[in-house]
């Protein structure tokens, strides 16, 4: 019974960082039907940057704050200079440009920072909380808990202003959008902010439990990615579910079955639902009208 | 006139740029090679490498040369892959014409290199891990870093000492951890050590309680061992402590260095791992053989590459091109096959990573003394006597 707890924990544990990461592609996702790939190396750059000035002697709230701005800045510099000059182009195209600039925002990243891995104190401390014999960290909670509060903002956000209804107009229609009077660029500029934020701020929630260094993104992003498609991509709450339940498949498959083929495993699972559901466990099927 | 005179100027200057050209060349420099992984995914290894070379050949170099003849040193980046190697290692065959070659910064990029100077016939003295660049011997080829199975070893002489028989192994799945794991199952029999119970981990995962919960579940398990590098076992030593477990703990020497210590933070009290002197250079007593080198080359590179903390990696780099120069002022000559034959008999060759002492049969020359067990006690290292 311990173990079956200590398992679920683990789950929780690494599912909300992945629920974090999906989170930031659903956003995008939804206002302009692109899946950024750079969604990872906002996470990264959220945990580097606040490393960084805390090294540099800054106090680390005020620190967290800067790299959530600074990431901001990167995701709408990207959605201005890379994404909005190809706006005709297919969304292969589009996601090739989110690609190139994953890469290139790493290798920035290798130069403006370093190389090695880097971690910040955990902000209750590094005492395990013990439950019937098994044992979670504070800051696995507090990951949680943001997954949960940056959950309701959205769905706030999205479902309850007239600003978040012009997003979902323009992922519906770009062209119709614009002829009823939305600044559909405002909408791209805003929704790349605002992923970033969450990128940053997932970043700077997780760098205590799992060290951060400039490649942290690339696995991020797949396993977001994966936690996003499971959950039905667009979907804020299919979003985290998916990333929990992943989190969830892999420590079950790691304690239960075999720790050499955990992510085999979970992925394999997520290839079943997606057979059986191919709109992920939240999603909407398209309609085409005709 | 002027346009005159100025094209006298620049033909004197040209002719005089020649001369000067050509008097570099009559003095012959000794051509060494280095094919390292200065960029990618294995810079950390390679770049402390060329830094080292560079700086000891510049200090070669400042007080006379070898033999009379000074060195000249050619480096290539294979950017850690082994394809690019190979094509490095001709062109330093074919092209430069390096009569020595130290490098190969990983264990593939060595192994794809290792046909080029057997046949060419030139003294090659990799700074890769792998026990397969030296077994079976080859006749041209030699290594500085210690094995992965002399850490195994280390680790068990260790375990039996403190009459800890029965362990479980939890291995990260990168090269590294999986090969060190390979050994260490390989060598357990002969130590007497018997391997209970394994998992292992991805070299990125974020929490590894899983995978301990059932080592914590397994009944008989004395200690644990984790074969694993970079971040995969400072998140493996936190989640130990998270769960509570009350086992002797030892790591690889794959994460020896300050960063572990940073990244496990208080977790880290008490796990003991081998490690190279290196790293302990100021913990090291007065008599020890290798404090004086461990020192000096600390000092060297710390100052000279910009304050860098020193990785053993460039110490193998340093300890390399020391024992090419030793052999080749014991041979008088920088003929290649002289040259070799006196690589192979270097003895009591003081390094950064141990005592060297070569044999036709051992193309390393190291034994377990080259591993200190060191314990983190306070944050910080501390030998176990």
């Amino acid at each position: 019974m311990a173990e079956l707890l200590q398992f679920i924990f683990s789950g929780l544990t690494v599912g909300a960082v992945y629920a974090l990461v999906a989170l930031g592609f659903t956003l995008i996702y939804n206002a302009s039907d692109i899946v950024n790939f750079a969604q990872g190396e906002f996470v990264m750059l959220g945990g580097m940057t606040t490393v960084f000035l805390g090294l540099a002697g800054v106090p680390l709230p005020i620190a967290a704050l800067i790299a959530v701005i600074a990431t901001v800045a990167v995701g709408v510099a990207l959605h201005r200079l890379a994404i909005e000059p190809a706006r005709g182009a297919g969304p292969v195209v589009l996601i090739m440009i989110t690609i190139g600039a994953s890469i290139f925002l790493r290798g920035v990243a290798q130069i403006v920072f370093d190389k090695s891995f880097h971690s910040l104190p955990p902000l209750f401390g590094t005492d395990p909380i013990r439950v019937g014999g098994a044992a979670i960290l504070p800051q696995s909670l507090i990951v949680l808990a943001g997954a949960v509060v940056i959950v309701v903002l959205l769905w706030v956000f999205i479902d309850r202003t007239l600003f978040g209804k012009a997003v979902i107009a323009t992922a519906t229609n770009r062209l119709a959008a614009r002829l009823v009077g939305i600044d559909t660029r405002r909408i791209g500029d805003f929704s790349f902010a605002v992923s970033a934020a969450i990128g940053a701020v997932a970043g700077i929630l997780v760098t205590p439990i799992a060290p951060t260094s400039y490649e942290v993104g690339t696995l991020l992003a797949l396993k977001g990615f994966a936690a996003a498609m499971l959950g039905g991509m667009g979907n804020a709450v299919g979003a985290v579910v998916g990333g929990v339940l992943l989190g969830l498949l892999e420590a079950f498959a790691a304690g239960y079955l075999s720790s050499q083929y955990k992510d085999a495993v979970a992925f394999l699972i997520i290839l079943a639902v997606l057979f059986a559901m191919p709109q992920g466990l939240f999603g909407r099927a398209k309609v085409d009208r005709v | 006139m002027r346009a005159f005179q100025r094209f006298i100027v620049t033909v004197v200057g040209v002719g005089l740029l020649a001369l000067a050209n050509a008097g570099q060349q009559a003095s012959a420099q000794i051509k060494i090679g280095a094919v390292l992984s200065v960029t990618g995914p294995a810079s950390f290894l390679g770049d402390p490498e060329k830094k080292t070379l560079e700086m000891y050949v510049e200090d070669i170099n400042a007080t006379g040369g070898v033999n009379g003849q000074k060195l000249q040193l050619i480096v290539y980046d294979d950017g850690g892959k082994a394809n690019e190697a190979l094509t490095f290692a001709k062109r330093l065959v074919e092209e430069d014409k390096i009569v020595a070659m130290v490098g190969g910064s990983t264990t593939g990029s060595t192994l794809a290199m290792i046909p080029v100077f057997e046949e060419a016939q030139i003294p090659f003295i990799s700074l890769a891990g792998a026990i397969q660049i030296i077994q079976p011997v080859r006749k041209w080829v030699f290594k500085t870093p210690h094995t992965d199975t002399m850490a195994c070893e280390k680790i068990f002489v260790d375990l039996k000492r403190r009459n800890l028989t029965t362990i479980a192994i939890i291995a990260g799945a990168d090269a590294f951890g999986k090969s060190m794991r390979d050994q260490c199952v390989a060598v357990a029999p002969k130590a007497g050590i018997t391997i209970a119970h394994e998992e292992t981990y991805g070299a990125s995962d974020t929490d590894m309680t899983p995978q301990l919960t059932n080592i914590k579940g397994k009944a008989g398990v004395q200690a644990v061992v984790n074969t694993g590098f970079g971040q995969g076992p400072a998140i493996v030593t936190r989640n130990y402590r998270q769960l509570d477990i009350k086992l002797p703990f030892y790591q690889s020497h794959g994460v020896a260095s300050k960063q572990f210590i940073s990244l496990a933070g208080p977790a880290a009290e008490g796990v003991r791992l081998p490690a190279a002197a290196l790293l302990v250079a100021d913990k090291l007593p007065a008599d020890d053989k290798q404090k004086l080198i461990v020192e000096y080359y600390k000092k060297t590179y710390e100052q000279r590459s910009g304050g860098q903390p020193v990785s053993t990696f460039g110490g193998h780099a340093y300890d390399g091109l020391m024992i090419l120069v030793e052999a080749a002022k014991r041979a008088g000559s920088w003929d290649k096959a002289k040259v070799r034959d006196e690589i192979e008999k270097t003895k009591d060759f003081v390094g950064t990573g141990g005592i060297v002492n070569m044999s036709p049969t051992d193309h390393l020359g190291l034994d377990l003394t080259a591993f200190r067990m060191l314990e983190i006690k306070n944050g910080d290292w501390t030998l176990v006597p």
